[in-house]
């Protein structure tokens, strides 16, 4: 009974310490700019300041080019892209890898892993490079296409694939099942809490992309919201502080309700490993 | 309703030989047991009839056409896992149903099919909506059981379907599954390391050591007369004894180390004088005989007893299973009916001379 206690209030800390500064972008939304600017925020949220998100939502948004909606709408095509795109692709991959027997099949799983070891950051010269000599600069494309890969994803699939019993594919051989009918008919079902739980992990990854978004994307009808709003922090004494933290307060909405939607599957799709 | 036919089949993993040549033919109909310990090659030996691993060399043969490159898929067999492998997303339904979709076959066919299965498995209707693991052990047996029935496939393949059963349960399923395959009458590979389930099911057995058939025959002829030690050795429980000796110059006895004469039914002049001498332990009899034998362990088993003992003036050990109580006494006298007795070459193993079949026994 007590280390229940204990660990109740060791839980409550951990989330009075992550909510807390979630809680004070949220009630700094709604205080005025130049007292904020002063430093004095105040922890309870002003109720007739609400009115900054009518204002950001319908507003004419950074600079007057990008408006709020548009750029959360371009942050959640460019997310669910990203999360569809990285499991279409590791998921293939990962089944040729964990089911075909090929030549150069190890060699071709060490290079994937060896991507691990190169995220975008790192690439990010000679990827931008290649975007640009496809002429993919400034296009959605150019903005999802090279975050698609994925040495992460690759090995969880393949992990969740090596744990399904050999017996499974062949009753499915003897069934009569192909290959592709094998993938789609059998193990993606098979594969779906993991597979959800991945869709979580990686939109979020995709709708916090910053860098490369601001590098490839300098057309302002593409930018993110997480670009979005470093673009308005500007001069210190002119920055809308109300209105920064106004829309960093809806770009959290997004992700949090995938994360809170999915949370069933995420857990199962982690923890449990009934194959 | 098939005839398979295997010829020279090896398979080979690397440098490592696990078939080394199978010949084999099962009958329109038969229920052929391939039995032996595990690491004989008899799972591979399934495999590769099922087109799940592809042959070193040999030939398989489906009502004389040759299959042996064919894809699982074109070869009209179903199997039957060790582990059911039923599909864990898809309901009991659709476990038996999936074969027939790929095949293209209409609604109104595959409900009946999966219908009659089930009927036959003794499968209530409210299982089939179910997922394979709201199933007990046993349905889900059943389930898998049904995927390869409603397939009406030529052959049927079993991969030690029963050794995930607790013992009650393979008891029953394995006389279901006997009763089945007599009244479907499609041609039965049954692969298994259980000699007791090797003795009921099959018509025939194929013995495998080592990856090498050892023994083809009916049980009971595989029983009585077993081609060579492995065999004699791996059927029947308790095993064999086996007992050192020689023949003597005019070939009528045998000389065991325990030091007496045994007076063989018929006269062995040709070959190897230096013989192992085989008796199964319910042949064996106490309380009379020129033996003794120093009790060690005895098992009363209700019934029966077994009892394990040395022989006096040996090292070798000997098995005795005695209907009724417990004998007493330490030291027992024993007697090995030369009717019972099966001689093996020392040296290959091979059995060399027949043992008079059970029903002669003085009993």
């Amino acid at each position: 009974m007590r280390a229940n206690w204990l660990a109740h209030a060791v839980l409550c800390c951990g989330v009075l310490l992550f909510l807390l500064p979630v809680w004070l972008i949220f009630a700094g939304s709604t205080q005025l700019s130049h007292s904020i600017a002063r430093g004095e925020l105040s922890l309870l949220p002003h109720l007739s300041g609400l009115d900054v998100y009518r204002r950001v939502l319908l507003g004419p948004g950074v600079n007057g080019e990008a408006s709020v909606p548009h750029m959360l709408m371009i942050s959640a095509c460019m997310a669910l892209a990203i999360a569809f795109g990285k499991i279409a692709v590791s998921l293939l991959s990962a089944y040729a890898v964990a089911f075909f027997r090929f030549p150069f099949r190890m060699v071709a799983f060490w290079t994937i892993f060896l991507t691990l070891m190169l995220p975008v950051e790192v690439r990010i010269v000679p990827t931008y490079l290649v975007m640009s000599d496809l002429g993919l600069i400034n296009s959605f494309g150019g903005l999802t296409v090279p975050l698609i890969a994925s040495a992460t994803a690759t090995l969880l699939f393949r992990q969740v694939f090596l744990a399904v019993p050999d017996e499974l594919m062949e009753a499915a051989r003897m069934d009569g099942a192909g290959p592709w009918r094998f993938l789609v008919d059998i193990l993606i079902p098979v594969s779906a809490a993991n597979i959800a739980a991945l869709f979580v992990i990686l939109f979020v990854y995709g709708w916090n992309q910053y860098l490369w978004p601001l590098l490839v994307a300098t057309d302002p009808r593409l930018d993110t919201v997480v670009v979005g709003i470093v673009r308005m922090i500007g001069v210190e004494s002119l920055t809308p502080w109300d209105e920064v933290m106004a829309v960093a307060t809806l770009a959290l909405l997004p992700p949090v309700a995938v994360v809170l939607l999915m949370q069933r599957w995420f857990v199962k799709g982690l923890t449990e490993g009934e194959k | 309703m098939a005839r398979l036919e295997l010829d020279g089949l090896r398979k080979s993993f690397g440098a490592t030989h696990v078939l080394h040549g199978v010949d084999l033919s099962v009958g329109d109909g038969e229920m052929l047991v391939i039995v032996g310990a595990s690491g004989c090659g008899k799972s591979t030996l399934l495999r590769l009839v099922a087109g799940l691993d592809a042959p070193t060399s040999g030939r398989v043969k489906l009502d004389g056409n040759d299959i042996t490159r064919l894809d699982p898929s074109e070869r009209d067999m179903a199997m039957v896992f060790q582990n059911y492998a039923l599909y864990p997303h898809m309901s009991v339904f659709d476990n038996m149903a999936y074969g027939l979709r790929i095949r293209g076959m209409s609604k109104g066919e595959i409900g009946r099919r999966v219908g009659e299965a089930a009927s036959l498995l003794g499968l209530e209707a409210s299982t089939l909506d179910r997922k394979p693991r709201q199933l007990s052990g046993g349905q889900r047996q059943r389930v898998a059981m049904g995927r390869a029935i409603v397939r009406e496939p030529k052959l049927f393949l079993f991969d030690e379907p029963l050794s995930n059963l607790d013992a009650k349960l393979r008891v029953q399923m394995r006389a279901e599954i006997r009763k089945l395959q007599r009244r479907l009458g499609v041609t039965s590979l049954y692969v298994t390391h259980d000699q007791v389930e090797a003795m009921t099911l099959g018509d025939r057995l194929l013995v495998m050591h080592e990856g090498r058939p050892a023994q083809l025959a009916t049980p009971l002829e595989v029983f009585e007369r077993p081609a060579d030690r492995y065999v004699a050795g791996f059927i029947g429980a308790p095993s064999m004894n086996f007992l050192d000796g020689e023949l003597t110059g005019d070939g009528a006895a045998v000389c065991l180390k325990a030091g007496c004469a045994l007076a063989l039914p018929f006269r062995l002049t040709a070959g190897e004088k230096s013989v192992t001498v085989g008796i199964r332990p319910e042949y064996v009899e106490t309380g009379r005989g020129d033996l003794r034998m120093q009790v060690d362990l005895v098992e009363p088993l209700g019934s029966e007893t077994v009892v394990h003992g040395r022989l006096i003036g040996t090292d070798e050990d000997l098995v005795a299973r005695i209907p009724g109580a417990v004998p007493s006494g330490e030291v027992m006298k024993l007697a090995l009916p030369p009717q019972h007795l099966h001689l093996f070459e020392r040296k290959s193993g091979r059995r060399i001379l027949p043992s008079q079949p059970s029903a002669s026994s003085d009993g």
